[in-house]
């Protein structure tokens, strides 16, 4: 077996029998990364000198005596989370060129832990897009097919963790961004509870929605990665004081009893044939394991997406007022006066689907209109979080397929913002609500990956956990990897 | 047709807390350097939350239950949208529909009359950056930005300049009382808008109101809102219309002139800041912070009248600064029954003091007690009232205690009837020409004869005693 095709446990346990080094598994990363990534645009910016200078410093620990689950693994980070000295753009171009001067508190926890940073992967700019094919700098391929989108928001990372480019990786989901790309690159992806991951230092699309999880290749190296991240921020008022459980202990309690609901309005006409068999057959190997399998109704599923595109884009076009290119990022070299400067920098620096949800954003919060789009909307956010509150009282999680199709062909949507917008359909309902979902490989369909999410309560990633694990170690699913 | 003023007040104050509203900086950066008191959270960096300042929130709340507010049980911050280069983010979070205090009042004298003025609401925002405009360009200096700003703004209650200026007075007086802000106009640390409109005396109904910005100091507050009285009065009686603009006032020429229409008015798209919870107030948090009000100037005023028979003209100058009030009150503390004795020593010498070398009471060289002795020593006629003066002025500058610098100098008063009865006598015998005019009738040159006897005892002679001898000594030479 290859060294960068390593799950973080598995590698792990090879640096704990010093049967490798953290700089020989980083080298062999850096080294995929430069045979592969020159095809597939995962990354943005690699780090090779610092990452071999952090294997060196993990290794000179582990030899004092340190351990730790993630002391010595080379990880990928979305370009949407701030890395000290790290150029970081959250995919756009009117922060080209800029190195953040601190640290991201989720990145200060992975330094802690003696992570070794690789790099920062492509996204959507801002995070807003389906495809990365909003990036302000490159288009990602699909590692399973080279003419498909990897999804997005995260799909840099989904890239990444799929083409063994990075042991994991992080990524952020404001409304299916990391476990849309885990679905279409055939890797699990796991969207914390809103308040579970600190948020500072994670450059803002929706702050009442916007989450950093995992993406990595198996459902055990999902709760390690989620381990090493979560608690209380001082720094972010919006994370929770809750002690988190330890996620890995937990993993093989079998779901035996557990009460599994499948929402009706999940399982729609529109979704692809290969999706539903897919997501079928999952069900009867939960049921084989003795898990019950009943059926919910989320009421106000259909009114998520509206919803989502009205609370979303109204926060963004307040978050994204600050680049105006005064003390960061690109500036426009010729303008008259202040106001023709910040005209001319954002029209030059966004692109035109950021352009496009500042302007919708803008629109919702404006007066005469904001209690029909942004109140009501709020209204329907509050139903949502209902529709889940009771479904997940008389359940213990919600299984649902993660997208209605497998990835699509790059350019196949770019011009149809709805349609790709509806990709997200089975997605964004869960950050309204703000609970836990993990999506995991299923199966093929047309020979690419298709996702289930596992939905669970506020704070209860450790039960979405639990059954995600059942079901893979009952499956082989997590093992295709992508020729690639 | 005689028209009524109409006028509202919003008031910006710098809260004094140590850190900034939302992050860990200095709120005190009067004398430093620019950009030096910021970090990623006031420069509005990529990624950057927010955190409540706790200290700013009681302190606005203090300020609510002075101004006798009412602390709703439930507040909460939102984001007031708007481009500007001296806004970091593009965005401040203020308070919209949710402030932290509402529906409170001020008492206000005016011209020997009280009156009443609403208050609408007291709510706590953030303050923006500074900006310089250069020849080469404009400078923008962030250590300002994210300092505390709390919003006080009053019912549509005042009806002249000169409530507007007992207003503000008072207000400061109270911020100042709290601790909770400078309350400095000068520089910056209280901003003052008006919103002035005119209605026919009578009416019902309000008139067109104006906004009155750019307000630097008491004086032009009150002469802005003076002039725009006139202006709208002049205006509506050449059959004119007023209209819904905001006016600056411009200082060198003494007058408003005009900044933007109602049309141009910026529509701020204010909605919830979801980087912030909600605060909940529970009513045993108001209450703790309710324990920490001081005495209020009000209060002090009437207690002083009441527990020390001060009379009510002096109050108001003693309870206008609370350090001096406080100082007065320790002073009196050490001598109960020297109330009204302590409080012209006070208003007199101790204020003239302070205000020849514009001094503060904090900068006083002498404590409460020091001033206390000095006054029972002028009262049980140890020294009489003008070498009281002096060695007040002594104390100013040495910090000596009177009894120290009376015993040391020897000024204590003669009242030795014996010595003075001499020196009285040798005083009549030497002044032969006054003594006759005194027994013709010229009464006057009594005091002619008081002083001569008060040069020949160095000032120390009890003026009381050497009055009585001399016209004792009068009449018995005369028999
Ligand atoms: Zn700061």
């Amino acid at each position: 077996m290859n060294l960068h095709d390593l799950t973080i446990h598995q590698a792990q346990e090879l640096l704990a029998s010093d049967a490798v080094t953290s700089v020989s598994l980083t080298e062999a990363l850096l080294a995929r990364i430069a045979a592969v990534d020159t095809d597939l645009h995962a990354y943005l910016h690699v780090a090779s000198e610092q990452a071999l200078a952090q294997a060196q410093e993990a290794d000179e620990r582990r030899a004092r005596g340190a351990c730790g689950a993630l002391l010595g693994i080379p990880l990928a980070i979305k370009d949407v989370i701030c890395t000290r000295g790290l150029e970081t753009t959250a995919g756009s171009r009117i922060l080209a060129g800029f190195r953040p001067v601190y640290d991201a508190t989720v990145i200060a926890k992975l330094r802690e832990a003696g992570a070794i940073i690789l790099g920062k992967t492509n996204t959507d700019e801002f995070a807003m897009g389906s495809s990365t094919e909003n990036s302000g700098y490159d288009t990602t391929r699909n590692p399973w097919d080279r003419d498909r989108v990897p999804g997005g928001s995260s799909g840099g990372s989904a890239a990444a963790v799929a083409a063994s480019m990075c042991l994991g990786a992080l990524g952020s989901d404001t409304g299916g961004s990391i476990r849309q790309p885990a679905a279409y690159c055939g890797v699990v992806g796991l969207k914390p509870t809103y308040g579970r991951v600190s948020r500072y230092g994670l450059i803002a699309f929706a702050s009442s929605l916007d989450q950093i999880g995992p993406i990595v290749k198996d459902v055990t190296d999902a709760a390690l990665l989620l381990q090493a991240i979560v608690g209380h921020d001082p720094q972010d008022a919006t994370s929770v004081e809750m002690p988190a459980p330890n996620y890995a202990a937990a993993l093989g309690q079998g779901v035996a009893g557990m009460r599994l609901g499948v929402p009706r309005e999940y399982m729609v006409d529109g979704m692809a044939a290969g999706v539903r068999q897919a997501v079928e057959a999952a069900l009867d190997v939960w049921r084989e394991l003795g898990a019950d399998i009943v059926q919910v109704s989320m009421p106000h599923a259909e009114y998520a997406l509206p919803a989502y595109y009205l609370i979303a884009p109204a926060e963004a076009s307040a978050n994204l007022a600050r680049f105006d290119g005064v003390r960061y990022g690109y500036s426009h070299p010729d303008t008259d006066d202040i106001w023709d400067a910040f005209r001319r920098t954002r029209a030059v620096g966004f692109g035109d689907e950021v352009k496009r949800r500042i302007m919708l954003g803008t629109y919702a919060l404006s007066a005469g209109y904001y209690d029909a789009y942004y109140l009501k909307a709020q209204k329907v956010r509050t139903l949502i979080k209902r529709d889940y509150d009771e479904a997940l009282q008389q359940c213990d999680a919600l299984i649902a397929p993660t997208t209605p199709n497998i990835a699509f062909r790059i350019g196949e949507l770019i011009d149809d913002p709805l349609q790709m917008y509806l990709e997200d359909i089975f997605t964004l309902a869960l950050n309204l609500a703000g609970v836990c979902g993990i999506s995991i490989p299923c199966g093929l369909s047309e020979g690419m990956p298709v996702g289930l999410q596992v939905q669970g309560r506020a704070f209860d990633e450790a039960t979405i956990l639990r059954v995600a694990y059942a079901y893979e170690q009952a499956t082989d699913w997590h093992m295709l990897r992508p020729q690639v | 047709m005689e028209y009524e003023a109409i006028i509202g007040m919003e008031v910006h104050a710098q809260v004094l807390t140590r850190s900034k509203m939302f992050c860990g900086c200095s709120a005190d950066y009067a004398s430093a350097p620019a950009n030096t008191h910021t970090c990623p959270v006031c420069l509005a960096l990529p990624g950057v939350l927010p955190v409540i300042n706790r200290a700013a929130v009681e302190a606005t709340v203090l300020t609510g239950l002075a101004l006798s507010c009412t602390i709703p049980p439930f507040t909460k911050f939102d984001r007031k949208n708007y481009t500007y280069p001296d806004l970091p983010k593009g965005y401040q979070i203020s308070q919209y529909d949710y402030p932290l205090c509402v529906g409170g009042h001020l008492d206000v004298q005016v011209a020997g009359e009280s009156r009443r003025i609403g208050i609408r609401r007291v709510h706590l925002e953030e303050d923006t950056a500074k900006l310089t405009h250069t020849p080469d360009g404009s400078l923008i200096d962030f250590n300002r930005a994210g300092v505390p700003l709390m919003e006080i703004v009053t019912e549509a209650d005042i009806r002249s300049a000169d409530e507007a200026h007992a207003y503000l007075t008072e207000l400061r007086t109270i911020l100042r009382y709290l601790g909770v802000s400078s309350g400095d106009m000068e520089r910056g640390a209280m901003r003052c808008e008006a919103n002035v409109s005119l209605r026919p005396r009578g009416a019902r109904a309000f008139g067109t109101k104006v906004e009155i910005k750019n307000l630097n100091s008491f004086r032009s507050v009150r002469n802005a809102i003076v002039y725009e009285i006139d202006r709208q009065s002049g205006l509506l009686a050449s059959g004119g219309a007023v209209e819904q603009v905001t006016m600056g006032w411009d200082e060198e020429r003494q007058c408003t002139v005009f900044q933007r229409s109602k049309e141009y008015a910026e529509d701020y798209r204010y909605f919830p800041e979801p980087d912030l919870p909600p605060i909940e107030m529970t009513p045993v948090e108001v209450q703790t912070i309710r324990e920490r009000l001081p005495e209020l100037p009000h209060d002090k005023a009437q207690r002083y009248e009441r527990e020390f028979g001060i009379k009510s003209a002096d109050v108001a100058l003693l309870v206008a600064e609370h350090p001096t009030a406080l100082f007065y009150e320790q002073a009196v503390a050490a001598r109960p029954a020297l109330a009204q004795a302590i409080a012209n020593w006070m208003l007199g010498e101790v204020f003239r003091y302070l205000s020849e070398g514009e001094r503060t009471t904090a900068e006083l060289p002498i404590s409460p007690a020091m001033l206390a002795e000095l006054v029972a020593l002028v009262d049980d006629g140890t020294i009489n009232n003008t070498v009281g003066k002096q060695v007040l002025n002594e104390m100013m500058t040495s910090g000596e205690a009177a009894a120290s610098i009376v015993e040391r100098r020897g000024l204590a008063q003669i009242s030795d009837t014996v010595a003075l009865e001499q020196i009285i006598t040798s005083v009549v015998a030497q002044h032969p020409g006054p003594v006759a005019q005194y027994r013709e009738g010229e009464s006057k040159v009594l005091g002619f004869l008081i002083g001569q006897a008060m040069r020949a005892t160095q000032g120390k002679a009890n003026v009381q005693i050497v009055r009585d001898l001399l016209l004792q000594a009068l009449d018995d030479s005369q028999r």
